[in-house]
């Protein structure tokens, strides 16, 4: 790798941890700010005597706010989230618990989505022009104003209560335990809960890479190298797939960090509406539940992954393309 | 080429300064501009006018109220009707006619894409025009905290924001206004990045112009179409998160909006029973408005950038 990749990473990196620390303060700052006492962050009144006195002092409620602060991103660093206001048990462990439903869930949608997105732009730049196209365009600016829990509704009605031929809620049918994670991947039952949910996310995802793919492709296709290819008779199809499309794919990379901010929004809804016992519908049941430390520690676990995959987008951007350590100042 | 039309359109460099339009009425030419040559986005803005004319007129359109619950001659509900002469899209489980739901259903969602619209462009275009005139440190300072804004998961945020700050549709404006100028802020900078070394701005620079006068008189109007197109994408997502929210139940309670329909709908086992009837109006509203806001993104773009309209 050269020092500029290099240096593009490391800066990369810090913009990472950048956005946590202001994440975790903002977290900090609207959990004080909460209804009631500071406490009543962390300390349900219904809580033992004991249990409230090991919290306060576990999270130093009773000592001034900039020292509680320090005791915050510290206990934050060691995962001390506090314990459930609704289900008694640490946040942590019921964080963990959901955690890998929503990256299964998220990583499949986004695969799902840039590979449709990538074909289907590959393929309306080659019927530019033709009615094909204009129905294909029309149809993703539609997906991508149509709110994804509608879509996934109308599947639901459809697809589960309707015709019955796919399960209406949850990641594994009711009442199936499996004994190991890979069990449950392994089973039919687990991929028969994820397709509605997948396929939903998934057709609002896809209208980015798509549209993004297929104005490349155009813009490709006018540069001098295809030009002189076709002077030397290759044919359309090689000149499109095995020439501009590669080229126009650098992009469509590029906006799989905005994709990812798009999947994790997404992701609070889907969860919600296909009952899928994520990270987003835990965040949701905990700030209605008024369950401050569940909610806090569901938040910061969203924001992780998304920070986690936005580092990932641009390692992946800066392996492929040689000359991003050059124009990371275009970038910014 | 095509790239010097974009400096035409909106800031004639031929004419002397004191002969130029204001700044708005240069504003409202591009707007017309778009909309004489782009199709989609007169489509988008009738959509805009027919939505617009339906929330003023709502009570005149609406057979019932918004909450009312409607009963028959002995005062029973008349819940989970199929669509009738009288309802013409039923009625929910607790009797209320969905289709004046619907109407009203109009005004939050304008009322929460148009203010959250402003509010994002005015943001947006404040922070893209101080970080691109100024540069140096508050450029750095500034466009580190777009970055920022870019990495927060935005739905999430949006949802605890409204949860605590208790759910009101100002607060839901409030929130989502709070993350959304990043767009447009980032790309006005660069807009800015690029006006600001024309001759005009130079030429009021050496002739002792203020800051306050050259960014607010010279740069601002270059980039005042652009304000509008993020504007008017604003108008999209705003509608959308709105009825996110609304439908994961953190929406208004006094409002009647499209995603708080959904969430009724939702709730009330109306998947189960097959009401399509209630399930697909507010979403194709939702829908529409939402796309309205996208074509006429669109369309300012292509004018605006006339070097994508070659494809």
């Amino acid at each position: 790798m050269k020092t500029g990749t290099l240096r593009y990473l490391g800066g990369r990196l810090l913009q990472a941890l950048l956005v946590l620390w202001v994440i975790v303060t903002l977290l900090f700052l609207i959990f004080r700010l909460a209804p009631g006492n500071p406490v009543a962050a962390y300390i349900d009144v219904t809580f033992t005597e004991e249990q409230q006195k090991a919290l306060l002092e576990g999270f130093g409620l009773d000592k001034p706010l900039g020292v509680q602060y320090l005791i915050y991103l510290k206990n934050l660093a060691i995962g001390e989230f506090g314990d459930s206001f609704m289900h008694r048990k640490p946040v942590i462990e019921m964080v963990l618990t959901v955690l890998p439903n929503t990256l299964y869930l998220n990583f499949v949608a986004l695969i799902l989505a840039y590979l449709i997105g990538a074909i289907g732009g590959i393929v309306l730049a080659w019927f530019r022009g033709t009615a094909l196209e204009k129905v294909g365009v029309t149809f993703t600016l539609m997906t991508r104003s149509a709110p994804e829990f509608w879509v996934g509704m109308i599947a639901l009605t459809f697809f589960a209560f309707n015709r019955g031929w796919l399960p209406s809620s949850g990641a594994t049918g009711a009442g199936t335990v499996y004994a190991t994670e890979w069990q449950k991947l392994t089973s039919g039952d687990f991929w028969a809960h994820m397709v509605l949910p997948t396929l939903t996310m998934a057709l609002y995802l896809h209208g980015l890479p798509l549209l993004l793919m297929r104005s490349n492709m155009l813009e490709v296709m006018q540069d001098d190298f295809i030009t002189m290819g076709r002077l030397m008779g290759y044919s359309n199809w090689r000149l499109m797939v095995r020439h501009a499309a590669r080229n126009a794919l650098l992009p469509v990379v590029t906006a799989l960090a905005l994709g990812i901010g798009y999947s994790i929004g997404g992701n609070v809804v889907i969860e919600n509406v296909f009952g899928w016992p994520g990270i987003g519908r835990l965040l949701v049941s905990a700030v209605a539940g008024s369950d401050y430390p569940l909610a806090q520690g569901a938040f910061f676990f969203t924001a992780v992954i998304m920070i986690v995959m936005n580092f990932v987008a641009d390692l992946l951007y800066g392996l492929l393309d040689p000359r991003v350590g050059a124009s990371q100042r275009a970038r910014d | 080429m095509e790239a010097e039309t974009f400096t035409d359109v909106q800031a004639p460099l031929d004419q002397p300064v004191s002969k130029r339009e204001s700044p708005i009425a240069q504003a409202i030419g591009v707007s017309l501009e778009v909309f004489r040559k782009d199709r989609l986005a007169l489509a988008g803005a009738i959509i805009y006018v027919v939505l617009i004319l339906v929330a003023l007129a709502a009570p005149l359109i609406a057979p019932y109220g918004e909450l009312e619950v409607v009963q028959d001659e002995v005062g029973i509900w008349l819940s989970n009707q199929k669509p009738s002469e009288q309802f013409r899209l039923g009625t929910t489980n607790l009797g209320r006619d969905i289709f004046s739901q619907l109407i009203f259903g109009t005004r939050s969602a304008l009322l929460v894409g148009f203010s959250a619209a402003v509010a994002v462009a005015l943001i947006g275009t404040l922070v893209g025009l101080v970080s691109g005139y100024f540069g140096g440190w508050i450029d750095t300072v500034l466009m580190r905290l777009t970055d920022i804004a870019f990495g927060i998961p935005f739905l999430p945020l949006i949802i605890i924001l409204v949860a605590f700050l208790k759910p009101s549709i100002w607060n839901i404006v409030l929130a989502m206004a709070g993350l959304l100028w990043r767009d447009s802020a980032r790309v006005i900078r660069a807009q800015v990045l690029l006006v600001k070394e024309k001759a005009f701005v130079q030429a009021a620079r050496v002739s002792g112009a203020s800051d306050l006068r050259i960014m607010f008189l010279h740069v601002a109007p270059s980039i005042l179409p652009l304000t509008f197109l993020y504007g008017s994408l604003a108008v999209g997502w705003a509608i959308l998160t709105e009825a996110s929210v609304s439908f994961l139940g953190f929406g208004d309670p006094n409002t009647v909006s499209w995603g708080y329909m959904l969430q009724d709908a939702f709730v009330s086992q109306a998947m189960s029973r097959g009401a399509t009837y209630w399930i697909v109006p507010p979403g194709v509203c939702i829908m529409l408005a939402v796309m309205a806001g996208f074509f006429i993104g669109r369309g300012f773009e292509e004018v605006l950038f006339p070097q994508l309209r070659r494809q």
